[in-house]
């Protein structure tokens, strides 16, 4: 099994399957800052620090301690998370612009003091040996990616997502109703980060060498405006816009110097006639099932139960 | 039997006296209301209660436990579920989703409950949920809209809904702040006939209301504030005669008169 699918990779072009393994990391990147910002409404300006923070993280895991790959991986999200939920305690208390700027700042700290430390080989980098794995190293991108889209899917859809939504639509209603607003902020940070670290560990251990300098404010521009472009708050859409942006400045490329100015105009336009992005307001599992001529499975539940409720909120109107 | 107990309650903002020294007792099982011109402090009494404001002195006993100090979410998940005098609903979510939310602390699956969506566990959590939240849309009658943008409603059906989730709390007190603001005569009556049934159903309800007709026609007991002093309480009709709440509402020669 591992060597046919050491053939099928070894059989793509070797720059393809890197734009493909790019996408992947993209869309893993996207769907965690997706959870910070899209589900719970927390504009954070400094994703490229968490997915910097698990670079180096499983770098040196690897490097120093020879850990395997998928403990390494594993280790790298928790550690990323749990720096996310100190840094997230003080600073989500803030909102809004206020708290992007914080993020802002607080990715140019990583930045600056990867480029200082010695265990991090200030500004020359670090060389990460490829990692140690049953199946090649694409593959286990998008089993991640796969593995990303399941989780996240099942949050949006859960007692702990509609809490994270309720904090996006209006804090003091949502503590109201009981939902500890700083402790879901919190776990969310936790979340996107733990994601953002993963996503981190991967590209170090495909990409064998990474620089504090790759994770700058433009890296965390990008990663949102995956998330934008695609619809905020949409997992379909942090997927398309994530593929989209990753893919298209290689695609682009046939047009040499005025690559970027088409990358730009594509964004305006995008933003013009799809302000709330691609699948924004657009539920794609409820659009699925009409294709598919099937009721969404709640309506069902709520049609099914209607004639046989009783209980002390039970009016008779 | 007090559900909830105010003794001493003093709010002041900077130089500004807002709440001054309210005692206050709700009965438990009754319908209490709280009126008072615009700026009495009626809001920010609610406010003291659900822990959004803290009593400058004072304190607040809910089902004889001390709350104030308490956070916002902890009084809430205790039994105090509140609408608000400018809706604040979660608009960009269905009808059935903003119910969900209200029933969130009756709930306990957190992250592992959302990444083992499929257990036998979760599921059956969930289903209690969703019985609950259909139980309460019946209440107030917005069952054909579960699925519908909780902004894309009508705003008689907006305040409606804001009960609604607050019911799905499973609240012992609620607190509804001015619920029949802007509604039409009709909607106000069967407003009335709704609150009267989800005190038959055992939830004590505290209201603040600007509507005479609405406040008379429900009450047990009416309190009144002014300038953020509790001036008078009692029956409706004790309140209707009370020369100093005639002449908070209308001056002190309509008080002279009434005599």
């Amino acid at each position: 099994m591992g060597d046919f699918l050491l053939l099928l990779t070894g059989s793509i072009n070797p720059y393809y399957l890197q734009i493909i393994v790019n996408i992947g990391i993209g869309i893993i990147l996207a769907l965690g800052l997706n959870v910070i910002t899209g589900l719970t409404g927390q504009l954070s300006l400094g994703h490229a620090a968490f997915m910097s923070i698990g670079a180096f993280t499983s770098a040196l895991l690897t490097i120093k301690l020879g850990m395997p790959f998928f403990a390494n991986l594993v280790l790298t999200g928790f550690i990323t998370a749990g720096v996310a939920a100190l840094i997230g305690l003080p600073i989500l208390r803030l909102t809004g612009d206020y708290l992007a700027i914080c993020t802002l700042g607080f990715a140019e700290i990583v930045k600056v003091v990867f480029l200082n430390l010695d265990i991090t080989n200030k500004a020359l980098g670090l060389t990460v040996p490829s990692a140690i794995t049953a199946v090649p190293m694409p593959i286990v991108v998008w089993l991640v990616v796969l593995l990303t889209i399941i989780c996240v899917t099942f949050i949006h859809s859960s007692r702990f997502g509609r809490a994270l939504m309720a904090v996006r639509g209006d804090e003091i209603a949502a503590e109201a109703m009981g939902i500890n607003v700083t402790l879901y902020k919190v776990q969310s940070f936790a979340i996107g980060a733990f994601l953002a670290g993963v996503g981190g560990g991967l590209y170090a251990h495909f990409m064998g060498y990474i620089n504090p300098s790759d994770f700058g404010f433009l890296k965390s521009v990008d990663i949102l405006s995956m998330i934008v472009l695609g619809g905020l708050g949409s997992i379909t859409g942090s997927v398309i816009g994530a593929s989209i942006l990753s893919a298209a400045p290689e695609f682009l490329r046939f047009m040499a110097s005025y690559r970027m100015l088409v990358y730009g105009g594509l964004l305006v336009c995008m933003m013009i006639f799809r302000p709330n992005g691609l699948m924004g307001g657009i539920n794609f599992t409820s659009l699925v099932l009409r294709t598919l001529g099937r009721k969404p499975h709640l309506k069902t539940i709520m049609e099914q139960k209607t004639a046989e409720t009783s209980g002390p909120c039970n009016g008779d109107t | 039997m007090a559900i909830l107990e105010l003794k001493n309650v003093t709010i002041r903002f900077g130089g500004l006296v807002a709440v001054n020294d309210v005692n206050l007792t709700v009965e438990k099982g009754t319908i209490q209301a709280l009126i008072g011109p615009n700026g009495a402090g009626k809001s920010t009494l609610f406010n003291l209660i659900t822990g959004i404001y803290r009593p400058t002195s004072g304190s607040i006993h809910f089902k004889d436990r001390s709350v104030s100090g308490t956070p916002t979410f902890k009084i809430a998940a205790a039994g105090i579920g509140r609408t608000f005098q400018n809706i604040r609903l979660f608009t960009d979510l269905t009808v059935l989703d903003n119910i969900l939310i209200g029933a969130h602390s009756r709930g306990r699956w957190n992250l592992t409950g959302a990444l083992m969506k499929f257990t036998p566990w979760v599921r059956k959590e969930e289903g209690k949920l969703l019985n609950l939240a259909k139980e309460c849309l019946q209440m107030v009658d917005l069952s054909y809209r579960a699925f519908e943008l909780a902004g894309n409603l009508p705003y008689g059906e907006q305040r409606r809904l804001e009960i609604a989730r607050a019911l799905a709390l499973q609240p012992d007190l609620l607190l509804l702040d001015e619920p029949a603001a802007g509604m039409n005569p009709q909607e106000k009556a069967e407003l009335m006939a709704m609150v009267q049934r989800i005190r038959a159903t055992g939830i004590t309800v505290f209201l603040v209301e600007h509507d005479m007709k609405f406040v008379m026609g429900i009450s047990d007991r009416i309190a009144v504030l002014d300038y953020g002093e509790k001036i008078a309480e009692g029956a409706p009709d004790e309140i209707r005669k009370n020369p100093k709440v005639i002449e908070a509402y209308l001056g002190k020669g309509a008080a002279d008169a009434h005599d």
